[in-house]
């Protein structure tokens, strides 16, 4: 944004609305809680944080990052995080529960920098359920786990009465080390950096929706998971090669609420503008299709193999072409930069020649897409 | 995407920018209708294209913005009714009743579904034969007909679980209490295209022909809708006033004379029927016909049917009427926001005031200028 910003009274009032501490309301949950938006904001930092709080919590990260001292040098950088898995259908175009409960975890790992060590896996089963498919989705965890090399090494099983879970849900747990002294962080966004995505956006939730069958559509879309721990290593790497390890700044998953929900997340931690392009957002044809289709907004639909990353200006084209040698980064591209005013918005340049706020996800849009 | 981007390009909508300015001699009010025209206008930027005399006036055409406070409380109340499973569309979870809202009410035990047509909740009703299935009817013509269809093919199949809570309406006699109404000085006026494709063209002849106002029925890409106030603006400065079809891709002039017949068959005007914010209207709600009371939900359950009036702070009333501009309204963007909407604009992505919270805050909010894009390096 240029610097002749200047905003009026009534902006001001909204923003300021806008960033009253998010305060929990309701009586009961909804599933506007869980679907990654405004609600579950509330929710996470009105209760869970508010009542827990501590400092390596309050930096609301996708995982935690802490040194574990060892005696007479500094100690090892780890980082742990944990996920649950319940989404509907559990076997979907492109991966099941099981590919997503690894990647997810080893991706929140990989989003701090780290390199993923050990996975727990927790099993919720509801009565009735099929061994057979309890066998694909362990062997698809295996699989993935195989290629993320990481190995699951604790577990849990659960199994309640039918009713009370559907199907199956998943735990996974996640610990990573932290190899090289990055330090990437939401907060880090600074006016001038750029904003690469890895890959083309909304691939996961939209075949998740068509794989409920509810609108019987056939499409030949599918999900995106996939462990992006390796992709993020060779964007270490680069950083690392040409010293400036300090301008990757951040690195998220855009999971659910989609790449606009990670985006304001990013610019009210920095407290910065991010200023996307419409044109530049990689969106494949048919996922615009479906989103049209379904009045989806492919910038809030969830992706599980893709992540959004905040870099420097000179390292965005060494990293962008580092980046595209990679399996799962072949269509990294440059979307957006990052400006100071106004702070905490994000703002998209329409391909129609407007401009317009892309805010948080509110409400519900998509139930269990993960 | 084919048959899309074409209407989405930026030169082709700076041309007929400069069209419309290079014609536009004096300040012109024109309304949109319709709900749908209002999320384009915000979501493509299209007032940031137009000349500061040419003000766009949101419409009624909201069918989740229209619905009274007293409706939605009847529609939460079926829903908690014991054995019931309520299905509606998306949008009207959210539409806040004077307690609570049906996502609220899900929340806290009510069988709430969403459904994408009312034959899925048809569907629902067929394999759950021993619950009430109710469907929230809600709409204008582009809606009703597909809730007609499926009355008919439930009596046809003799499903005894199916009823309909309906509000359908009509977007015609609206049209005429706007026409009517003493604070409204409106010059032209954009048609609905997708209630036309149904109702056809012909049913706007009153407009020019009573009023004196051009109408022009306009499809939705930005494309469209910058075309169609074109055309408004080529008959306000020429001193015309006729119906024009920009959107001859999907409306033709006789509309759909199928849906017009299953509508005609299920169901009937009722006298009168309460939009909110402006008020009773007559002839303007659809109810089931007699034929087909088994259908009705609001024969078959007792409902409360009470009047609510709006919340204090709301003005929807006069935001619906296009007196107010959403910004106007004193809880705007503090009190009443998407994730917490007091007033129903607030709710629907073609409401004004989430449309314009949604993507046009920052143009309205910023003191003018430096909102040109920037092309990126790289």
């Amino acid at each position: 944004m240029p610097a002749e910003f200047t905003p009026s009274p009534l902006f001001e009032r909204v923003e300021r609305a806008r960033r009253r501490k998010p305060v929990i309301r309701d009586s009961h949950i909804t599933l506007a809680h869980g679907s990654g938006g405004k609600a579950m904001r509330e929710l996470i930092e009105g209760l869970f944080v508010e009542k827990l709080r501590n400092p390596l919590l309050e930096k609301m990260e996708d995982q935690a990052v802490f040194e574990v001292p060892s005696a007479g040098r500094s100690g090892t950088r780890l980082a742990l995080t944990t996920d649950s898995y319940v989404v509907d259908p559990i076997f979907f175009p492109g991966g099941d529960i099981g590919k997503l409960a690894v990647c997810g975890t080893v991706n929140d790992l990989a989003m701090a920098g780290a390199r993923p060590l050990y996975l727990s896996a927790g099993f919720i089963l509801e009565e009735g359920f099929f061994v057979d498919d309890l066998r694909r989705v362990v062997d698809s965890m295996r699989e993935a786990a195989t290629e993320a090399g990481v190995e699951i090494i604790t577990g849990d099983t659960k199994v309640v009465p039918r009713g009370s879970a559907d199907k199956l849900f998943i735990n996974t747990s996640g610990v990573g080390v932290l190899d090289h002294p990055v330090n990437i962080s939401a907060s880090r966004a600074r006016p001038g950096d750029v904003v690469i995505v890895s890959g083309t956006l909304g691939d996961h939730g939209t075949t998740v929706m068509i794989a409920r069958g509810e609108l019987e559509l056939e499409t030949g879309i599918q999900s995106d998971t996939a462990p992006l721990h390796s992709l993020v290593a060779e964007m270490v790497d680069e950083a690392l090669k040409r010293q400036a390890l300090e301008d990757i700044r951040c690195l998220r998953d855009p999971t659910r609420g989609g790449v606009a929900t990670t985006l304001n997340e990013i610019a009210l931690a920095a407290e910065v503008c991010i200023r996307i392009e419409e044109a530049r957002i990689p969106v494949r044809e048919e996922v615009k299709g479906a989103c049209e289709l379904l009045g989806l907004d492919p910038l809030y639909v969830a992706n599980e193999g893709k992540l959004v990353a905040i870099v420097s200006p000179a390292l965005a084209e060494p990293l962008l072409e580092r980046m595209r040698l990679h399996r799962y980064g072949r269509e990294a591209c440059l979307v957006g930069q990052v400006e100071s005013t106004p702070a905490g918005i994000v703002v998209m340049a329409t391909g129609f020649g407007g401009t317009r706020i892309v805010d948080m996800l509110v409400g519900e849009q998509l139930p269990r897409i993960c | 995407m084919k048959y899309i981007d074409e209407f989405r390009q930026r030169g082709p909508a700076l041309a007929l920018a400069q069209q419309i300015e290079a014609l536009t001699t004096q300040p012109f009010k024109i309304m949109e209708v319709c709900g749908g025209h209002t999320h384009s206008i915000f979501k493509y930027g299209i007032e940031d294209l137009l000349p500061p005399n040419i003000e766009m006036v949101h419409g009624p055409g909201c069918p989740i913005c229209v619905i009274p406070l007293g409706r939605v409380d009847d529609a939460i109340a079926l829903a908690q009714t014991p054995g019931v499973i309520f299905t509606t569309f998306g949008d009207a979870m959210r539409v806040p009743g004077s307690r609570r809202s049906l996502l609220q009410a899900k929340a806290e035990g009510a069988d709430v579904r969403m459904v994408y047509s009312p034959l899925d909740a048809l569907k629902i009703a067929r394999t759950n034969p021993q619950r009430e299935v109710v469907f929230f009817a809600l709409g204008f013509e582009t809606t009703s007909p597909a809730t007609a269809l499926t009355i008919v093919q439930a009596a046809r199949d003799g499903v005894r679980n199916f009823r309909v809570f309906c509000n359908h309406i009509t977007i015609i006699p609206a049209l005429k209490a706007m026409l009517d109404s003493p604070d409204l000085q409106l010059d032209g006026f954009l048609g609905p295209g997708h209630v036309s494709t149904v109702i056809g063209t012909r049913c706007y002849d009153f407009v020019a022909q009573d009023y004196g106002k051009p109408v022009v029925v306009a499809g939705f890409e930005p494309l469209d809708v910058l075309q169609s106030i074109f055309l408004v603006v080529r008959q306000l400065v020429a001193g015309q006033a006729g119906v024009e079809n920009q959107y001859g891709r999907a409306v033709q002039p006789e509309g759909n004379v199928r849906a017009r017949e299953i509508l005609e068959r299920v169901f009937e005007p009722r006298d009168y029927f309460e939009w909110r914010g402006l008020g009773s209207i007559p002839h303007s709600g659809l109810r089931l016909k007699p034929e087909f009371a088994a259908f009705d939900a609001e024969v078959h359950f007792g409902l409360p049917g009470l009047q609510v009036a709006d919340p204090q702070a709301c003005q929807c009333g006069e935001i619906l009427k296009g007196v107010k501009k959403p910004w106007e309204c004193k809880v705007f963007g503090t009190a009443c926001t998407p994730e917490t909407p007091i007033g129903s604009c607030m709710v629907s992505a073609e409401g004004a005031c989430a449309a314009y919270y949604n993507f046009g805050r920052l143009s309205k909010m910023a003191v003018r200028s430096g909102l040109k894009p920037v092309p990126l390096g790289g």
